[in-house]
């Protein structure tokens, strides 16, 4: 593993993704859904919407750091404000 | 009847995952990895934190190649998919001609990128290429080495007869699944032959045709082998594209951390896309389906 030059932020990062996928896999499986369609006109499960979140916070944290609009470490605060909206509204 | 519930099956998947890990998720984590880092090699690394992603976000070099890139990914989409539905359009249906223009069509797609490449550089050449040295003769001052223009047509003529054919085939199945109601249907309505076109053909070609343009532009917005054995980036920078650019810092520069940070951003960007082509055609499917 030493060649893959790992850190502990970026374990922690892929962990808590991988966590995220098993919840949601362990979600879909204990309490099944139908995919609802939302503002963006397509139907989406929870799966979907959580991907659109993490592409989404990508961006945004992308956008946070290019424009400089704040230490880095609030474009979190706002990435669960956005996860919010989309699991609401999406 | 009811069925039993047997999840087995997805035990057939395991060997792709293990593949997929293999080949694209453990490097890119490790992409990941590099990309908060700095190195100097012997895989000693320091940490550097979102540095590198400022960096490149601020960086003329990276948005120009970006820039580029999108650019050319435009210009041969605009291209390629129009020609590409005009020839299927007027392909033979069946008969020995259908075949044999199957067979010419897939010919370009068999070569491989770099073979393409220097088929390319050499039929441009103004000393022994055909093409070179007839645009010269006749007056056309043509020199893909030396200028801009000449290099960018060169690059995205290539691209086009590398991979037009894709797109013709594609859009030839598509109009193949047409059942012959539909046009005589038209007939009987008298519609024009837009109307058909509009009205029957490009809302039956429209899935295999996102698949297409989806293909199209990913390959583009990736590629590196042509224009690297054609110009190698130049004149200038002027046909440096993303992945050549990226090259050239990763192993040129021996910049892993900004390299890395900047694939990044370019893999997400591919990511959405795909994601919005994925989503659309999965609704046309389901459109269709009702």
């Amino acid at each position: 593993m030493a060649w893959m030059a790992w850190t502990w932020p970026t374990a922690a990062f892929f962990a808590v993704i991988a966590a995220l996928l098993v919840i949601f896999t362990v979600l879909a499986v204990k309490f099944p859904e139908t995919p609802r369609r939302g503002v963006l006109g397509i139907e989406t499960t929870r799966g979907d919407r959580l991907f659109i979140t993490l592409l989404a916070s990508a961006f945004l944290n992308l956008a946070w750091l290019g424009f400089g609009i704040a230490p880095q470490p609030y474009a979190l605060i706002a990435c669960l404000v956005l996860a919010a909206g989309i699991f609401r509204f999406v | 009847m009811n069925k039993t519930v047997n999840q087995k099956a997805w035990f057939l998947v395991l060997p792709v995952l293990v593949l997929v890990a293999f080949s694209a998720v453990i490097p890119l984590m490790t992409v990941v990895n590099y990309s908060v880092q700095d190195t100097f090699g012997q895989n000693v690394f320091f940490w550097n934190g979102i540095m590198w992603f400022e960096e490149m976000l601020n960086s003329e070099r990276m948005w120009n190649a970006l820039g580029r890139q999108v650019v050319f990914s435009a210009i041969i989409l605009a291209i390629e998919v129009p020609l590409g539905v005009f020839v299927a359009l007027n392909m033979p249906k069946k008969g020995f001609w259908a075949s044999f223009c199957l067979v010419v069509m897939s010919l370009p797609l068999l070569i491989p990128w770099n073979v393409v490449g220097t088929i390319w550089q050499i039929f441009g050449r103004v000393d022994i290429g055909l093409l070179g040295y007839t645009l010269d003769a006749i007056g056309i001052d043509y020199n893909y080495t030396q200028g801009f223009f000449a290099a960018w047509t060169t690059v995205i003529v290539m691209d086009v007869w590398h991979w037009t054919s894709l797109v013709a085939l594609l859009a030839y199945a598509g109009l193949q699944s047409i059942p012959d109601a539909y046009y005589q249907a038209a007939k009987i309505d008298q519609a024009s032959r837009w109307a058909v076109f509009r009205y029957i053909e490009l809302p039956k070609m429209m899935g295999v045709l996102m698949i297409a343009i989806l293909l199209r532009f990913m390959d583009s917005f990736m590629i590196y082998t042509e224009p690297f054995v054609v110009t190698g980036g130049g004149p200038g920078n002027a046909t440096t594209f993303l992945s050549i650019d990226l090259v050239k810092m990763a192993l040129g520069q021996f910049d892993l951390g900004p390299a890395a940070a900047f694939s990044l951003m370019y893999f997400l960007v591919i990511l959405a896309i795909s994601w919005v082509f994925y989503t659309v055609m999965v609704n046309l499917d389901k459109r269709e389906g009702r």
